[in-house]
């Protein structure tokens, strides 16, 4: 049956399962005693038993079926948790999210058998004698799904019983899935079955006899196909093949015992049948387990590739709150009112009411605009909650004990923010981690707790979420920065020594700076704070430090709630119009020509005695009706700031603030230097938004 | 038109004037064709590039025919039109003088051109179709966009 459909919600569900999974084991390995956590982590993995068995996948069944054996034994104190135990269950888990993975971008679980975990969760029962109800069901081969192959040969054998029809055709498919179900010495069945021809609703009869032999064994091939018979496009009478451990007899009386079947004729097929030699199948036998799984491994990837071409690939979704929708749809009954309102009123020609009709409708735009973003928001729990787990690991190998601590998990942020914020949060978690934290002995030394902490904290400032990464580790050594600088040759003694301790910092963004002493395989590599950097600024966001030596460092990362619509000043230069990002903006200010000086070649204004550099708008961007200068009476510019510096941007006149939706510019005009979007203005023309962060200087 | 022989085998072209010249392109490639509107210039693009249009919401780049072919300039008037041109879910607009019909031709009827003058236009051309004594320089539309699209990336 076709389970496309259901891929969407699989993969939807399985991650959330799997994510309370990776919490639950978390708190195991805190507390391996705790019974609540235990059964909650049983829950878990029996639910994705069942789920990944419903969809067909074998390999992932097969797992959990095995770890459920081994999570029972804990549960009834069989066994104990120890870090053994829980080291084989995470990596139970990064198996099957890996299976999830595949099942995401392909649309089949791939065909990896993670034979050594499934080994090593039997090698734990074996070891505290426990019986393995598994053992019996991996002795049974997964199921291999047919997948399309047309193009294989069409194999007809004469009739063998005679009550039975003759054989169905069998492609080469279904030949090598019966011919594994001989070398695992199951049973192969047709089974034939005739309902009586006054049967009224013949697919849901067929319908409860597939139950019946789905409950008993596996149906390799339908004719005509189930999608027929629950169209009800056959006629009286249906042909199945089967694979099963269960005998001839059990499914003759099964099946008689639905209501209006009239026949029911059972043909075991033999390997002769379909013209397998008996060698053929020996020869296969003879083969030792572990060969004939990286064989079927190795096999698996071509097909694996296979899938990838098909690659059914599910869309990025939102789950969103009910509540959020019906004032989405209340919002969009009230615009409806409105239309109807202004009908009237225009034919009434009654324009008092018209205008207020107006100022409604700004309302509820307003608001509508808000609800919209609101669907779009997603707590950053979506990306936090993978990080106990890292810094787990990461603590490991480094043989440091962390403690990582979060606060405001439900911090909404747009999810295309939450998309990007991952990496970059990783790159400064394990920064801390590796470089900020120290070893145990040293924290003795120092008489530091023993336990490192991070903390990673989220939450909301105006329009602003702030994430911040905190260590209580050894802080960034300023005057080591100051020596690597000068090493690399980027500035000359003089000049580091000048440089104030935040300037020093900024060196840490920098392209391939490290001041590492060993590369580990966490950090050290001179690649990762640059790319932060980079990210978060593409974000609209800025990051900045503060640490003290011997007490810590912190990240702290401010983040706009959403991108898709900012204030902005609306400017003019000749006959043209810009925006320019409110946020950035410092002030206005209009400049006497005297105060435009030339100092080292480059204009400048002086403003309250400060020197700010002068970036002529029409000239960067190329405007050629811009009014010149003996035309005006002053210069106005718009004061932008980045970082601590201010940059003067000289523009023609001023139109006002707005806000405005930013708007892609489209494949062709990416990356159109200085210009960060577009924007359409009341009248339907389109402004351009001017990117102030790559203009000033 | 008698002596096709069915609808079926045909491609239908969209096709406009530029300088006198008639062009056509694939009536599958068109998304939709408007009359001229406010285009905003867009700084430190090449010239053919005459800049972007308000699209129902979506920013639209526009190209300049004429341009880019190297014809004379000319202003936009009553017959100037903007084609939507769509391809790989990149959309362009061209500006041509004015939008004449649609026809129809097997491409067995169109006959390739060899690049051996040093025309321009030639490298965006598929071939030229004949249809009762007319040229119509069938446009390739994918190159035109690919090579937009691929400019961009390579800066």
């Amino acid at each position: 049956m076709d389970m496309n459909q259901y891929l969407d919600i699989f993969v939807e569900e399985s991650r959330e399962h799997l994510q309370s999974l990776n919490s639950s084991l978390l708190e195991l390995e805190k507390d391996p005693s705790d019974k609540g956590v235990l059964n909650e982590i049983f829950r878990v993995a029996h639910t994705l038993k069942g789920m990944s068995g419903t969809m067909g996948f074998t390999r992932m069944q097969r797992l959990t079926h095995h770890m459920e054996d081994v999570l029972d034994a804990l549960r009834n104190d069989r066994l104990s948790a120890d870090s053994n135990i829980v080291d084989i269950l995470f990596k139970c888990l990064d198996a099957l999210e890996n299976y999830v993975n595949t099942v995401y971008s392909t649309g089949g679980e791939g065909t990896s058998e993670y034979r050594e975990i499934v080994d090593s969760l039997a090698d734990i029962l074996k070891k505290s004698g426990i019986p393995a109800k598994a053992a019996k069901a991996s002795a049974k081969k997964p199921k291999e799904k047919p997948v399309k192959e047309k193009e294989s040969a069409v194999v007809k054998t004469e009739e063998a019983a005679s009550s039975a029809k003759e054989l169905v055709e069998f492609n080469q498919y279904d030949i090598n899935i019966m011919k594994k179900a001989f070398e695992a010495q199951m049973n192969v069945f047709q089974i034939h079955v005739e309902f009586d021809k006054g049967c009224l609703l013949k697919s849901a009869r067929a319908f409860i006899v597939f139950q019946v032999l789905e409950r008993n064994s596996d149906i390799i091939k339908s004719v005509p196909s189930v999608q027929d018979i629950e169209d009800e496009k056959f006629d009286f009478e249906f042909t199945v093949v089967v694979i099963t451990n269960n005998d001839k007899e059990l499914f003759e009386q099964e099946i008689n015992s639905v209501a209006e079947v009239v026949g029911v004729h059972v043909t075991p097929i033999t390997p002769e049948m379909l013209g397998i030699s008996p060698e053929e199948l020996q020869v296969r036998d003879e083969k030792t387990e572990g060969q004939g799984a990286s064989e079927a491994e190795e096999a698996g990837g071509a097909q694996a590739a296979q899938e990838q071409k098909k690659a059914h690939r599910t869309g990025k979704t939102v789950r969103v709150d009910i509540d959020r929708l019906d004032v989405l749809m209340n919002l969009v009954s009230e615009l409806i009112i409105i239309k109807n309102g202004l009908e009237n009123q225009m034919n009434a020609k009654d324009y008092s009411a018209w205008s207020e009709s107006i100022e409604y409708l700004e309302r509820v735009t307003t608001n509508l605009h808000d609800a919209v973003m609101k669907v779009r928001m997603v707590p950053v729990e979506a990306v936090f909650n993978r990080f106990p787990r890292m810094i787990r690991d990461i603590a490991r190998e480094l043989g440091k004990d962390i403690e990582l601590k979060m606060s405001g998990v439900d911090t909404e942020l747009d999810r295309t923010v939450i998309d990007e914020i991952g990496d970059p949060l990783i790159h400064i978690l394990r920064n801390c981690a590796d470089h900020g934290i120290e070893p145990r002995e040293e924290r003795a030394k120092l008489n530091k707790p023993p336990m490192g902490s991070i903390y990673l904290r989220a939450y909301q400032d105006g329009n602003n979420v702030v994430i911040e990464v905190e260590d209580d580790g050894r802080g960034i050594d300023i005057a080591k920065t100051r020596k690597r600088i000068i090493e690399m040759g980027l500035e000359s003694p003089e000049i580091v020594n000048s440089l104030s301790e935040k300037e020093v910092i900024d060196y840490l963004f920098r392209p391939n700076f490290s001041t590492a002493d060993k590369i580990t395989g966490l950090s050290g590599r001179g690649v990762g704070m640059d790319v932060v950097k980079t990210k978060i600024e593409a974000l609209g966001g800025t990051v900045e430090v503060e640490t003290k030596s011997g007490v810590g460092t912190k990240f702290i990362i401010r983040l706009p709630l959403t991108l898709a619509i900012i204030q902005a000043l609306l400017v003019r230069i000749g006959s043209e119009k810009y925006a320019l990002p409110l946020s950035s903006i410092r002030e206005i200010d209009n400049i006497k020509f005297e105060d435009v000086k030339m100092v080292r070649n480059r204009e400048v204004v002086i403003l309250r005695e400060m020197v700010i550099p002068l970036v002529r708008l029409n000239e960067v961007l190329d405007v050629k009706d811009a009014v010149p200068d003996e035309k005006k009476k002053h210069l106005t510019v718009v004061i932008v700031k980045k970082g601590d510096k201010l940059t003067a941007f000289s523009v023609d006149s001023l139109i006002g603030q707005q806000e405005i939706v930013i708007k892609s510019l489209g494949r062709i005009m990416q990356g159109v230097k200085y210009i960060a979007g577009a924007t359409i203005l009341g009248d339907g023309n389109v402004a351009l938004i001017v990117d102030s962060n790559s203009l000033a200087l | 038109m008698a002596k096709q022989v069915s609808v079926s085998e045909n491609k239908q072209y969209v096709v406009f004037q530029i300088a006198d010249q008639e062009f056509g392109v694939d009536i599958h490639k068109v998304s939709i064709i408007e009359k001229f509107m406010n285009i905003t210039r867009v700084p430190s693009t090449p010239d053919y590039i005459k800049g972007v249009v308000n699209l129902r919401g979506e920013i639209i780049p526009v190209m300049d025919l004429r341009t880019k072919f190297g014809l004379p300039y000319k202003d936009a008037d009553d017959d100037t039109r903007i084609i939507m041109l769509k391809f790989n879910d990149v959309t362009l607009g061209v500006i041509v003088d004015s939008v004449a019909e649609v026809v129809s031709f097997a491409e067995e009827e169109m006959e390739s051109v060899t690049t051996i003058t040093n025309d321009r236009t030639l490298d965006y051309v598929v071939g030229i179709g004949k249809v009762d004594n007319r040229l119509i320089t069938v446009l390739n539309i994918e190159k035109l966009i690919t090579e937009l699209t691929e400019r961009e990336q390579g800066v």
